[in-house]
Order: C-alpha cells, then structure tokens, then sequence
C-alpha cells in the first residue's frame, strides 16, 4: 500500500525543514527500559548527532519548538533480528548471483567475512527495514560446520566502504553447525557428529597453538598472519562468540561440552529441543536465539515447540527471536511475527517485545548503543497504528540514528 | 482426537465407557447447545452472545441467546469469553505425505493422490489442530498436470476411505491438479523446457480428449478401449472435476485463462503471486482465486513481485478469493494468519474470513453443506479463545460433523498443537510414551 498518513502528519505537524531534530509522540511508548511497561503518551526527542536526548511522558518532557513531531498510536525501539542471512541470501535466490550465505568448499572457514559479502540494497533490507527492524545481525549461514563471520548493522547501510563506520560490530561472531546441518557435501567430511566435532577439537586445538606461539613471540618474530587461525583465536581470547546452530539436544550437549573444554563465549541458535536441557543451559550461562517459532517441523526440527520461548523465560535463561535462514519461501521471515506468536503460546508480551529490542541487543553485545529508548542511546525507533505484534497493525514510520529512513503504511 | 477404538486396548476402551457414561464428552449428547460465545457464521452478521445448536452431525440453528429455544435434554456447553468460527477450509494442501504422477512424463491424469495418502500423519492432526476440518490435497507442482486432487474431511478416521468426500454419484471428490512456469519446465524426461512447450503438450492432451470423448459419444460397435488418464480430462472437459492450476507470473496466469477459454474447463488459480497485475483480466475471466500469504516476496524468480495486496485487489474487482496453506510452505496451524495479513493490506474483515471458510467450499463444490454456521450444514466448527484475526487467538476444539476431532485440553491433542518431543511421529496410539 502506498498512502502516508505520517506524510500528512508530517505537513501537518511540522513547519520546520526536513532536516529538524526529531521528536516522536506515542499514545503508547515501550522504552523496554525498568520492568519493560510501557509509558502512556511518551515522549521521545532525538538529538543532532542522531541519538536520545530525552525520553519520558509528556508534560514531563515537552517538545521544544522547531522539533519535527511524529505521532503514533504506538512507538517501540527499531526492531533488532538477532540472527538472519538478509543481505547475504538475497530476494532472487539465485547461486552465483544472489546467495552468498553459504561457501561449501571447505568444512572450516572462518576467515570469511560478512562484510565482503554484504549486499546492503537487496529487496529484502528494505523489506524489514519498512516493516520496523532497524538491526540486524547477520553473515554467514548454517549448512557448515564453520561458514564463516557475521556482523551487526543497521538496516540503512547501502554499502559497507568502511567496516568499522558503516557496521555496529564488523566481525561479530563465528557462524558454527552441529548436526547434521554441518555435514559436508559430495561425501566430504564431516560425515558424522563425532568426526565434526573432532574436526571442530582439532581446529581450536591449532588456534590455541597459534595464539601461544603468538604470545611468546619476540617482538620482531611475529608469526605471519593466518586469516583462519586469527579469526578462531578471536573466539578464544573471547572477543568474538562462537555462534553455535544445534537443534538436537545431543547437538546442543555436544556444543556446552566444546565450550566446558575450550572456555570460549558461545551463543546457543535454533536450539530446537533446548527445552530438554533448560537446566544444563542455564548452568553454563549460555544465552539462546531461538529458531523462528514457524520454523517448519521437519528433519531436526521435528521436534520443535511453540512454547520455546515461554520455557526459556520461565527458567530464566537469557533469550532473543531471530528471522534465521530460509532456503525457499518466504525467502526471508520477519523477526516479530516470530515474537508475536510465541505470545499466544505463554511468553508475556512485554518479554516478547524485549526479545526483538533489549534482550536482543544484550545478547548482541549491544545494549549500551540499542534496543532500549534511554538518553545516550543511538535513535532507532520504530511507529505502529496499534499493537506492534499483532499482525493486522501496520508500521507507519522508521526512524534510525534520528533520521526516518521509512515513511511507509506498511 | 483419539484413534479409532481399533487401536485401544481392551482396558482402555472399558474407562472410556466408564467416562461416558459419566457424561463427561458432550458429543455423546446427541443434542448439544453451545451458549454465550461471539458466534462468527461468516455468511450471516455476527452474533456477540449466541447459542449454536448442534444435533447429531447437523446445525439445527444460529441466533442470539434467549432467542433460540434450547430443547429439554440437550447438553448446555457455556462458551462465554470464546469465538465460535466455521471450520477453516484448506483449498490447497500436502498433508497426509501425499503424492502424484511419478518421472515418466510430465501430464498423468490417471494418478489419484488419493491413494498415496497416510491418514495417520502427524501432519493430518496438526492440520485439526489448526482447525481446518476441510482439505483439498494435492500433488505437487512439478509437473503439468500430476494427478487427480482429494477433497477430505479430516474427520476422525484410519483409512482415507472414511475421510473422503463423495460425489452425488458415489465417486470420490476431487479436482485435477495442473502447473505452469518454472517449477514443471524440467528441458528432461518428457517434460517441458520452455513455456510454449508446456502449453502445447496441455493443448494436445485435451485435444485428444476431445475426441476420445466424441468417439465414445458416438456409440458405434467399436467403442474405444477405457483409459483411466482421458476418463480424467473427460471429466474436466464437463465440469466434473475442477483444475486446481498453479500458477504465478502475469504470462502464465493469462495462459491459464487462454487454455480455460479454449476448452472450457472450471478452473481456480492457485498461488497467483502477481494476480495485481492482471487483476483486471482475471476478474473478466469469472475463474476464481486460491492465494497465499507469504511473510516476504522472493525466494523464487516467479514469487519476487508477490504482494499483499493480491487479496486486496481481487476484492475490489469481486472476484472469488480463498487462501490456501499450501503446508509444508505455510504450517496449518498458522493459517488464520493469511487473513491477518489481508486485513493488514486492505482486504475487508468480511473476505478475509470468507476466505479461509466459505470461499474455499464454493471452489470445491461442497458450499451447499460447509464453510459456514448455517442452519442445515454439517457442524464443522471451531471454538476459539479470541477473534479469528488476532496473532493471539488459539484454536481450543476442532469438531468435524459434530465430532470433536481436536481439543487442546488432550494432552495428546495438545503435542499436535504445539510441537515438542515426538511431534514430528506418525498419529500416536493411545497411552503412548510422548504424552508428557
């Protein structure tokens, strides 16, 4: 649909240049802030350098003049999807082309990046972009035991000229697949879960040799550079997580053990059957992004519950939605009807919201820039003519680093 | 719900009779008054605190409360708080591991789906789960034409014999399903590799079946031999089975429509993902649409310009417009969210709902005894715990011709529902070990 009641709210409202700092007015405004209730008719200003000035209801915040006013029925933090291959596995779905999610060359590759691979104008950024999701994390795919980096980005960045400028985290995380989902092709090893994990062992065994060597050496023996080695060393040092896709829960067990061994951060994805591990999970601290609650219900996904979500929240492991990869149709999913429906299915809806804003950005690594609406926080806010989940409520407006970046009804 | 009583244990059937006789399962009433609930019959205004009654298989009659007598004995069920809804009616589904013509050539007419279907598939509970309580299952859309489609009840039953719908003359009911585009152009095996192919090979078989019909019309001392695969486009050439015809791109739709016009088949186009395009042509046209919703464009070269607005669109130009799962692409129990999504993109609440019900059973021919809560339709119904629309509604009870078929309070009934451990198994017999 193409008609803009903000456009006309714009005229309306608005007796400045487009280029005006940005005020947002919400009958309903979830900061995701405290105990994640929303505030009745909030207020939120956004400053020159594109970030929070103030938040609060009005009358305590008060517009100043020569603000440009947004109105909405409600206003949310812009959505973040915590895990998605959007931009890598573009609309066409088209090898060679368009689908750069995934290298079968090699069973460990790690030194590839999602910033080389990046396509920031494919159909589907846009797509989530006007639908309210302001952040992604995204890069390479599950389908290899290691594919390969990911990174976390706005969802306004055509291009990526200057990794560190134009993405919020460049290299992420390092994309790792257990299960059969990590099995090579054409007969190429891994071929079993023992040999994949053997082969996993033996890498992070190299790295931890590398990073030794690495340490001890003079300063003018330097090793050479190894771009597989480094970016494992990186999950070992601990700035990077190694991003795990288990659906099994032998799948699930294998990856907590890898990390009981080797002491790296590890973030748990999909995680199909985590619900008959929740106490093992939680013990090792190891947060969750959970498959799409309409991922369908075949192979290791068999097993799948609705309920994930609400199992998770009950024992209190840290959780956050993801729209994940898709192979066909819908190329791909849109990480808050994914939310919206784990409502239906116990989670609370507040806790929903939080698991595609806060929660999220927490997971990510990213609280401290996104997924809440504080002062000091980068202004990433999405607009709705009524409950954001509910699947009939339209997006009305984006906005990103205080600009809008979408005036669709959509 | 349960299994056939074949599959219980002598034990088991004992405390089921006991439970009977306690009155614990309201169908055992043969008259049963559901009272209170905001009663959506879909082809009459909505009633906020009605009463449905139900008397063996059949609705006897819809209204308000206190406006419908309830007769002395009937089973008074207290629906207050809950949305009592049609049935969902599926025009486009693969549950049940249903299959069609094989590789040997890309138009097999003979084929029945309905001897390929395993009526004990989980994917057949999650289907009542989901309250669809009617089914059109088709073979896939790899080939031109790949068989002959089944319309189910999913009542409760062992053998497909007990779920499939029948035609006046006793036959099974079904359509015939039929593709163009990408997904049947294979260039091997027989099989197409261009689009002026594809709608050569569809002319000359019904071309033939033209003439098989003529000859046999004829009479004569030398009738032709019978040949199951002309019996079928026979069929379709008289209106007595329906092409279900998958189809996506704006050429392709209006090829579909170039064929319609040259045989004079009845046929409903299926998918339809740039119907926008050619809205216009296809309203002309009279044929009617089965479309689906998808929660982004893409994934496919045909389904990169599928939009929302499909729904949308064919309503202002009054065409016949249902939605479809097409499960496994769309999960049935998700599929009250295709009309969320068409309210969403401008399609009025009345269509949507019509088109997840009563719209599917006119494009199956079975409107005139489903698809609605009418006075005299079988009682295929759903209880509700909210509004048909809403993300957060959940489907509590399916009933199938006044059988419950599905009851999320079953701990059985409810691993279907939701998933977990040992939902992806065949339908379970009772006092099995994944009942958690």
């Amino acid at each position: 649909m193409k008609i803009y009641p903000l456009v006309a709210s714009l005229l309306f409202h608005c007796i400045t240049t487009a280029s005006a700092q940005i005020a947002v007015q919400a009958d309903t405004l979830y900061t995701m802030t405290g105990d994640l209730k929303p505030l009745r008719n909030g207020v939120v200003l956004c400053s020159k350098d594109g970030k929070i000035e103030r938040v609060g209801p009005l009358g305590e915040v008060n517009i100043p003049e020569g603000y440009r006013l947004l109105k909405a029925a409600v206003a949310t933090p812009g959505f973040i999807d915590a895990h998605t291959t959007v931009g890598l596995s573009g609309i066409l779905n088209l090898d060679r082309h368009d689908q750069e999610q995934l290298e079968t060359s090699a069973p460990i590759q790690p030194e590839l990046r999602a910033v080389d691979a990046y396509n920031g104008r494919d159909p589907l950024v846009q797509w989530i972009r006007e639908l309210g999701i302001t952040t992604i994390h995204t890069g390479h795919a599950p389908g290899a035991l290691v594919a390969g980096q990911t990174m976390i980005l706005k969802t306004n960045v055509p291009a990526i000229t200057d990794p560190e400028k134009n993405t919020l985290r460049p290299f992420a995380m390092v994309a790792s697949t257990l299960g059969s989902g990590g099995f090579g092709r054409g007969g190429k090893s891994p071929g079993t879960r023992a040999k994949s994990l053997a082969m996993l062992r033996e890498h992070l065994l190299k790295a931890q040799r590398h990073l030794k060597k690495r340490a001890e050496a003079k300063e003018d023996e330097k090793p050479e550079p190894n771009l597989r080695l480094d970016a494992m060393a990186a999950v070992l040092e601990g700035q990077t997580p190694l991003l795990v896709t288990a659906k099994r829960h032998q799948d699930i067990a294998a990856a907590l053990r890898l990390q009981r061994e080797f002491d790296f951060p590890l973030i748990l994805d999909g995680a199909s059957e985590a619900y008959l591990l929740l106490e093992e999970i939680k013990a090792a601290k190891v947060p969750v992004i959970i498959h799409p609650t309409m991922a369908r219900p075949y192979g290791e996904n068999e097993n799948i519950t609705f309920t994930l979500a609400a199992k998770l929240h009950a024992a209190g492991i840290p959780f956050a939605f993801q729209s994940g990869y898709e192979a066909y149709v819908p190329k791909t999913r849109v990480v808050h009807f994914e939310a919206a429906l784990s409502v239906a299915y116990g989670l609370p809806h507040e806790v929903a919201l939080a698991g595609c804003t806060s929660a999220a950005a927490e997971i990510l690594g990213m609280g401290n820039r996104i997924g809440s609406l504080q002062t000091g926080l980068e202004a990433d806010i999405a607009l709705f003519d009524g409950d954001p989940l509910e699947t009939v409520t339209h997006c009305t407006g984006v906005i990103i680093d205080g600009k809008v970046v979408s005036k669709e009804t959509k | 719900m349960h299994a056939s009583l074949r599959y219980l244990t002598p034990l088991a059937i004992l405390a089921v009779i006991a439970v009977g006789s306690l009155g614990g399962d309201e169908n055992s009433s043969p008259i049963r008054a559901y009272v209170g609930a905001h009663i959506i019959p879909v082809t009459a205004p909505e009633i906020p605190d009605g009463v449905l009654l139900v008397e063996g298989e059949t609705i006897t009659a819809v209204g308000k409360r206190g406006e419908v007598a309830i007769p002395k004995g009937a089973k008074v069920i207290d629906l207050k708080g809950k949305f009592l809804f049609p049935g969902l009616v599926c025009t486009h589904s693969h549950v049940g591991k249903v299959q069609g013509g094989d590789g040997s050539s890309p138009i097999q007419p003979g084929v029945r789906v309905l001897d390929s279907i395993d009526v004990l598939d989980s994917t057949l509970e999650k289907a009542r789960a989901g309250g669809i309580t009617m089914a059109n299952l088709m073979s896939g859309s790899g080939h031109l034409l790949s068989g002959q489609t089944a319309y189910l009840k999913l009542r409760d039953g062992v053998t497909v014999e007990e779920l499939a719908l029948r035609n006046k003359d006793g036959s099974m009911a079904g359509g015939i399903k039929m593709a163009n585009g990408t997904n049947s152009i294979k260039g091997s095996g027989g099989s197409p590799g261009t689009r002026g192919k594809s709608a050569a090979l569809v002319r000359e078989q019904f071309i033939k079946a033209q003439q098989y019909r003529d000859k046999i019309a004829a009479g004569g001392d030398d009738p032709p031999d019978r040949d199951l695969a002309m019996e079928a486009l026979v069929d379709v050439l008289e209106g007595r089975k329906v092409v279900h015809h998958h189809t996506h791109r704006h050429d392709d739709i209006i090829t579909v429509l170039r064929l319609k016009k040259e045989f004079g088949f009845k046929v409903v186009l299926h998918h339809v993902s740039e119907a926008w395009k050619v809205a216009d042509e296809i309203a002309e046209s009279g044929v009617s649409c089965s479309i689906i919703y998808l929660d982004s464009p893409g994934g496919k070269l045909e389904a990169r310009d599928l939009e929302w607005k499909n729904g949308a669109e064919l309503e202002k130009r009054g065409v016949l417009t249902a939605f479809h799962t097409d499960d496994p692409i769309n999960d049935s129990r998700w599929f009250l969210r295709s009309a969320g999504l068409a309210v969403r993109s401008g399609m009025s609440r009345q269509k949507a709902l019509e088109a997840v019900t009563i719209a599917g059973a006119e494009m199956m021919d079975q409107a005139e005894h489903t698809g609605s809560l009418t006075v005299g339709k079988k009682a295929d119904f759903l209880i509700l715990n909210g509004d048909p629309l809403s993300v957060y509604t959940r489907v509590l009870e399916t009933h199938v011709e006044g059988n419950k078929v599905f009851d999320l309070d079953d701990p059985g009934d409810r691993l279907w529902a939701e998933g977990g451990f040992g939902a992806g198994h065949r339908r379970l017999a009772s006092g099995c070990c994944f009942y958690k």
